[in-house]
């Protein structure tokens, strides 16, 4: 298992997850790279999604959902007693599978529904402009801000719930299969969104199309269930390396693609 | 025609099972227009003579006066409308963050026993309630309740006047809690029923519990909620026991909600076995008929209001 030094934002140490008494995910120790983008890949049921739904804490919120082992952020454990959780989400926004607006708000609405507190007008509409820039949505937005998002695309929705994100000055960007719903047009939208945004965030992507992981990680891991259904990490590495020459056997038989 | 004759329709329904299954579904359909459209026609004919003796006037005339034949329902719509507003007020308020409560934050412990308790509320029989009312909230309205309101509110006209126990409010208060179980009830379902992935949006992004409930799953479900208490207002308008027993029974308008009244209902309910000349029957059903249209325009006016919502947010 591939660990990267010290030193970064997002880490986890032996890291289990529980729906109830079913173990979802066991022993993930994985370090992710500052201002970049690593993709985790592996078949359905592997637990991906459970991994990145435990770096912002929302597992808990599922009904009777469990946690063990540490994970880290700027090392410090999230999971410690007196940490609040809702604190660590505004640093780690996450974007979800399904384009999820909030249907009753308008564009601008929904773009600084997370964003801090406290802003006046202007303060308001500066970071509406900002979020919706950087997630390439700006020009085609900005004459119907008022509106309501139902009316854009599916991508279009996808990058407002992006800038909704980043409106909320995260520092982490959890994406969960992004671009799962929509079309391959808006999906190159979002992936060239990806690469610009790696810039000024660290983003962990959970993908299950191994190309786009190649087009748009620079690390990538790659995690399976063993025999009892339990998801663990196999090996993460250089997307190039993982690609050409992974180390584990498994990992080779996934990308080839003899099963999964 | 294309169409080779193997697949020519020979007629609508083929089979006598076919057309069976068709006569039920259509004659009961047609069976509730016609139910609708008999009661308006039975209601206008009995209060025909009431009509051509008092004239549009009936709707606008305190005067309830069997001595002297001389009806006018205005102090009735009023007890009616207010009591009907008092409770949905109220209910609504209650209603809605109890639902609020049960969906998203009471416990799988707590949150099942609680709800089938609620929508056991519903099923409790309103003379209940009424007797509940009369000898239990009218003197504590008039002991406890009523003089607090006064010594805080008194200097506005709504909370003026003698405390009766019975009146107004009274009756109002009644009416809320036994409309309180249907908005809760319902509104609890439609949350419910809002998608969790827009729950996670919110909270995901480091929104508290009570903020994703309030700023996005409450207004997600709002045309829902607003069904609920629709249907609220409409069994609150047309409650007659219950209210009968605690409104006082006085056909007089008053500002204070502390005063008696009179609501349509119960004046029917009240007085039909005393209605000795057909004029005073006429008049009772006269009222009947107006209690009917009202129900009938806050029913259309709120399927107008959904109407206009859902279009605003259609694609």
């Amino acid at each position: 298992m591939t660990a990267v030094a010290g030193g970064e934002l997002l880490a986890t140490q032996d890291l289990g997850a529980y729906y109830g008494t079913r173990q979802a995910i066991a022993e993930v120790t994985i370090a992710f790279r500052r201002k970049a983008v690593t993709a985790l890949i592996g078949p359905s049921g592997c637990g991906k999604t459970t991994l990145l739904r435990c770096f912002n804490r929302i597992h808990e919120i599922s009904f009777d959902a469990r946690v063990e082992g540490s994970v880290f952020l700027d090392g410090h454990d999230i999971y410690a007693n007196d940490v609040d959780p809702m604190a660590i989400r505004r640093r780690i926004g996450m974007v979800f599978q399904r384009p999820n607006p909030f249907p009753t708000l308008s564009i601008f609405d929904n773009t600084i529904a997370c964003a801090p507190k406290g802003l006046n007008y202007q303060g308001k509409m500066e970071a509406a402009e900002r979020a919706l820039r950087s997630a390439a949505l700006w020009d085609e937005v900005k004459d119907k801000l008022r509106t309501s998002p139902l009316r854009l695309s599916g991508g279009q929705q996808q990058r407002l719930c992006i800038a909704r994100a980043v409106a909320a000055h995260p520092e982490v960007l959890l994406m969960d299969e992004p671009t799962a719903s929509l079309d391959p047009i808006a999906t190159a939208v979002i992936e060239e969104l990806m690469a610009s945004l790696c810039k000024e965030f660290t983003i962990v992507a959970v993908t299950h199309n191994m190309q786009q992981a190649a087009r748009v990680s620079s690390v990538t891991a790659f995690m399976l269930a063993d025999e009892t259904g339990v998801g663990r990490l196999i090996e993460a590495d250089a997307t190039s390396k993982l690609f050409t020459k992974p180390s584990d056997r498994r990992t080779e038989d996934y990308i080839s693609g003899r099963f999964g | 025609m294309t169409v080779g004759p193997q697949f020519r329709r020979v007629a609508r329904f083929v089979s006598p099972a076919d057309r069976g299954f068709a006569a039920v579904v259509y004659g009961g359909s047609i069976l509730f227009a016609l139910l609708i459209i008999g009661l308006f026609v039975e209601l206008v004919l009995g209060s025909w003579p009431s009509i051509i003796a008092f004239g549009p006037s009936f709707i606008w005339k305190s005067s309830w006066d069997p001595i002297t034949s001389n009806f006018g329902a205005l102090p009735m719509i009023f007890g009616t409308v207010m009591t009907s507003l008092i409770a949905i007020v109220l209910a609504a308020f209650i209603g809605i963050m109890a639902a609020v409560f049960l969906a998203d934050f009471a416990p799988q412990w707590l949150g099942q026993p609680l709800s089938f308790l609620i929508e056991l509320l519903a099923a409790v029989p309103s003379v209940v309630y009424g007797l509940w009312g009369l000898f239990v909230l009218a003197p504590f309205m008039r002991t406890t309740i009523g003089p607090a309101l006064q010594h805080v509110l008194g200097w506005v006209p709504l909370f003026s006047g003698p405390i009766y126990g019975v009146g107004l409010l009274t009756g109002g208060i009644i009416l809320a809690l036994m409309i309180v179980p249907t908005v809760t009830a319902i509104s609890r379902d439609v949350l419910v029923a809002i998608p969790r992935d827009l729950r996670e949006a919110s909270m995901a992004l480091g929104s508290t519990k009570w903020e994703t409930a309030i700023r996005v799953v409450l207004p997600a479900a709002r045309v829902g909620v607003f069904g609920a208490c629709v249907l609220a207002l409409g069994r609150a308008l047309g409650e007659t026991i219950a209210v009968t027993m605690v409104i006082g029974n006085r056909p007089e308008i008053s500002a204070s909600l502390f005063a008696p009244s009179y609501t349509l209902a119960s004046v029917i309910a009240n007085e039909f076995t005393e209605a000795t000349t057909s004029i005073y029957t006429s008049a009772l059903i006269e009222l009947g008929l107006i209690l009917f249209l009202v129900s009938m325009a806050v029913n259309a006016l709120a399927r107008f209001m959904i109407w206009s919502v859902r279009g605003s947010e259609r694609v």
